[in-house]
């Protein structure tokens, strides 16, 4: 080492300082790295981390009342929702002028709807009284407010002013209280009556039967991936063409095929009625309830839990057990206080995985399901498609995202996300 | 016996059935006493039985049946099922150990029950989503192709078909090229924050189809029409966009990860010796790295052409009637329960799916193989 006598820092080959050509050539791999890694990243980030995000801000969003009544929403803050007594003149006469805007504009039906999710009645209302106001005029029809009244009795019940004045914020939280069975009412958050309680309920049927789901999945994978982690390698690679084979299959031919299975006069109805347990006009009622979603979720979630048990459990070394057994423990001793233990994280990522994918299934429940089997994305996708209730869509994902996130958090914690593995 | 209690009661036809067998078993050995001529009769015996209560079917559930009685006779005679366990395990012991085999078993046909149950319906000659008499009795005539022949002509199949090819390769290939990329560069040490950026690519993995559909169901619609009222494009064409360009993001995390793991075992002192002897990045990425690492590529690149194959969710909320694929088709049957062709159409996926399982396993062994070659 020549350098060591020299005085001064030392050289690259073209002069430079050492430390200074080392860091320019690391940052310049860094840069090369990070540009092979940036085309996909804000691929992704444009084509799936915005939606998403478009999406959390849809669920909060809430500016239609506010831009199609513009000068309704200004006067209503100085009226008193709690005195229980219909608004001023004032009022009537800036709710005309924007209605007749929005009839111009075709805007006073989306109005109308997005009112309805809070309060039965305003889309028809709207629709209704939408063609009689576009036929007063704003300057010379005042005074309008016995006008409105007697064109819808609805204009005239301090209710609809309130439902209007509690929705003309333009950040609400009303689809969030929405999305757990409560309501944004003048006097701050309230339940909803009774009978439109159903979303708590659905929430938590989707966490229970994703429980069992993930319960059941861990009774059928321990044995199975016990066997073949102890079996030979060459029978347990044939084996595992049984576990892999459904694995691959398609999802829907999965689904089908339990639909075909379990139906009134499916295989196994037929089957238990040829063979006799079973009389013939009482078949058992196994689909379209939650019993057809948990067998058939169970057996596609299957291979999810028993891959990563299996590799987990082919770490175990055997001599381990040999020795608990030399030195005097019984088989269940063994078991429990020896390989178990060793097993445990096996279990943990294969229930989180299970869990985390039971959670957000959508097609299995919908087709044999039926409607006491149906889990949280059913009704995201009934509000998408059928009620068009987009924002309460967009909160009830959100939560269904945050209780995943953090589930995925768990399983980072866990296993980590560098050790996902496929097949 | 089981088959023939069937129709009355069954403790009782069980019961008959093992005391015949019993009894059968006794003669066997203190009798005949030689094994090859016991398994005949038993075999033929129980075959013609079947035939005669049966036909076809019983005697094919006959022959299976003898064969296993008369194996199971001897089996529990001689002993033979301690001839594979350590000698001293007690009997309650070897008795536990036959149990979990059986338990296991069992575990096993759950997997693989729903699957083969599919194939024989799916040459029904009826429209029924059961096995009928005549397909019991193995009568030719219980079965058919026309459900594959439906698949064939019927055109709102044969279309939903071609709209799978045309957007499972495309999405494909734009999640592979990206994906190997990224992983090559997240390989690569010193990358910044590389747990972010990871999370980040595999998201759509981890985030619930639903969750996905329902924020590409917003953002696509907003993007399409700006696509078609601002650049005034096909809107068949934006339609195609937007399926591809949702399934792309949804293979990209399988390319990722498998690619990812082929590269742990990718010896970079290779590159270098290439860089070494004056190869450029290009020519070492194609020459050197592409070949050692393509069994992680294709594998990657199936399952994210099975991921946009096998997809409905997300074509259902993004994509409108003319990018109805196949899945989708298959949905909108299973639902409105139309036709048992869907059941042909799973045959024939569970054909591709396994053609698929074989290649990645071959390119698994593969990859395997290579690694051994060059030692990490």
């Amino acid at each position: 080492m020549t350098d060591a006598t020299q005085s001064g820092p030392m050289l690259a080959a073209d002069g430079t300082p050492l430390k200074k050509s080392l860091a320019r050539s690391l940052r310049r791999r860094k840069l090369r790295a990070l540009a092979l890694v940036a085309p996909l990243l804000l691929f992704v980030m444009l084509s799936f981390v915005i939606p998403i995000v478009s999406m959390l801000l849809r669920s909060v969003e809430n500016s239609i009342v506010a831009e199609t009544l513009p000068l309704t929403v200004v006067e209503l803050k100085n009226w008193d929702a709690e005195g229980g007594e219909l608004p001023d003149e004032a009022l009537y006469a800036a709710f005309t002028k924007d209605m007749v805007a929005a009839v111009e504009a075709k805007t006073h039906t989306r109005l109308g709807t997005r009112l309805n999710y809070e309060q039965t009645g305003m889309s028809s209302m709207f629709r209704k009284s939408g063609r009689k106001i576009k036929r007063l005029d704003p300057e010379s029809d005042a005074p309008f407010k016995e006008k409105l009244i007697e064109i819808h009795d609805g204009w005239g019940d301090v209710e609809t002013w309130r439902t209007i004045k509690t929705h003309a914020v333009p950040i609400t939280n009303g689809y969030f209280l929405n999305a757990v069975d409560m309501r944004r009412t003048p006097e701050g958050a309230q339940a909803q009556p009774e009978d439109k309680q159903i979303l708590i309920k659905l929430f938590g049927r989707t966490l229970f039967m994703s429980l069992i789901i993930t319960g059941s999945c861990i009774l059928l994978a321990y044995p199975v991936s016990y066997l073949l982690a102890t079996l030979p390698m060459r029978v347990s690679n044939l084996l595992m063409i049984l576990v892999l084979l459904p694995f691959w299959t398609s999802l829907l031919v999965r689904t089908s095929a339990w639909k075909v299975m379990l139906q009134q006069q499916g295989v196994i109805n037929e089957t238990l009625v040829w063979l006799g347990l079973v009389a013939d006009d009482a078949r058992l009622v196994i689909i379209n309830n939650q019993f057809g979603t948990i067998i058939a979720m169970t057996h596609i979630l299957l291979p999810f839990m028993i891959l990563p048990m299996y590799s987990v459990m082919q770490t175990i070394p055997p001599s381990y057990t040999r020795a608990a057994k030399s030195m005097g423990a019984t088989n269940w001793t063994t078991f429990w206080r020896i390989y178990f233990p060793q097993s445990i994280p096996g279990i943990g990522a294969g229930s989180i995985l299970v869990f985390i994918l039971a959670i957000g299934y959508y097609i299995t429940p919908e087709i044999v399901g039926g409607t006491k089997g149906v889990f949280i994305s059913n009704r995201i996708a009934y509000h998408i498609s059928s009620s068009l209730n987009w924002g309460l869509a967009a909160a009830l994902g959100t939560i269904l995202l945050a209780v995943v996130l953090l589930l995925y958090w768990c399983y980072d914690k866990i296993v980590g996300i560098d050790n996902v593995k496929l097949g | 016996m089981f088959v023939g209690a069937g129709q009355g009661n069954v403790l009782l036809g069980i019961l008959i059935g093992a005391a015949l067998m019993a009894a059968l078993a006794w003669v066997y050995i203190t009798v005949l006493d030689n094994e090859r001529l016991a398994r005949w009769i038993t075999i033929l015996g129980l075959a013609a039985i079947g035939f005669f209560f049966a036909g076809m079917t019983g005697l094919i559930v006959g022959l299976l049946a003898g064969w296993f009685f008369a194996f199971f006779i001897f089996w529990l005679y001689e002993g033979r099922y301690r001839q594979k366990l350590l000698p001293y395990l007690t009997g309650r012991q070897v008795f536990e150990h036959y149990l979990f085999r059986v338990i296991c078993g069992a575990i096993f046909v759950f997997l693989i029950t729903p699957i083969l149950v599919v194939l024989p319906l799916s040459f029904n000659a009826q429209d029924f989503f059961t096995f009928t008499p005549e397909m019991l009795r193995l009568d030719p005539e219980g079965y058919s192709l026309k459900h594959y022949r439906d698949f064939f002509t019927n055109n709102e199949w044969q279309r939903s078909f071609k709209n799978s090819l045309i957007i499972a390769p495309i999405a494909t290939i734009i999640s592979v090229s990206l994906g190997t990329l990224a992983a090559i560069g997240l390989s690569q040490s010193h990358v910044p924050g590389r747990r972010a950026i990871m999370g980040i690519l595999i998201s759509p993995m981890i985030v619930p189809l639903i969750i996905s559909a329902t924020g590409m169901f917003f953002f696509y619609s907003d993007i399409g029409r700006f696509l078609e009222g601002t650049l005034g494009m096909d809107k068949n064409f934006v339609g195609y966009v937007k399926v591809i360009l949702a399934h792309a993001v949804l293979g990209i995390p399988f390319v990722i990860i498998t690619v990812t793991a082929t590269l742990v075992g990718f010896d970079q002192s290779l590159t270098r010796a290439a860089a070494n002897m004056g190869a450029g990045p290009v020519r070492t990425f194609f020459k050197i790295q592409m070949p050692l690492i393509l069994p992680g590529v294709i594998s990657g690149g199936l399952f994210a052409f099975i991921t946009s194959f096998d997809e409905v969710v997300v074509v259902l909320f993004v994509g409108s009637a003319s990018q109805k694929t196949l899945p989708w088709q298959m949905f909108t049957g299973l639902r409105e329960q139309i036709s048992p062709t869907i059941l042909a159409v799973a045959t024939i996926l569970v054909v591709i799916s396994i053609a698929l399982l074989t290649t990645v396993e071959l390119l698994r062994r593969r990859s395997e193989r290579l690694r051994g070659l060059s030692p990490a």
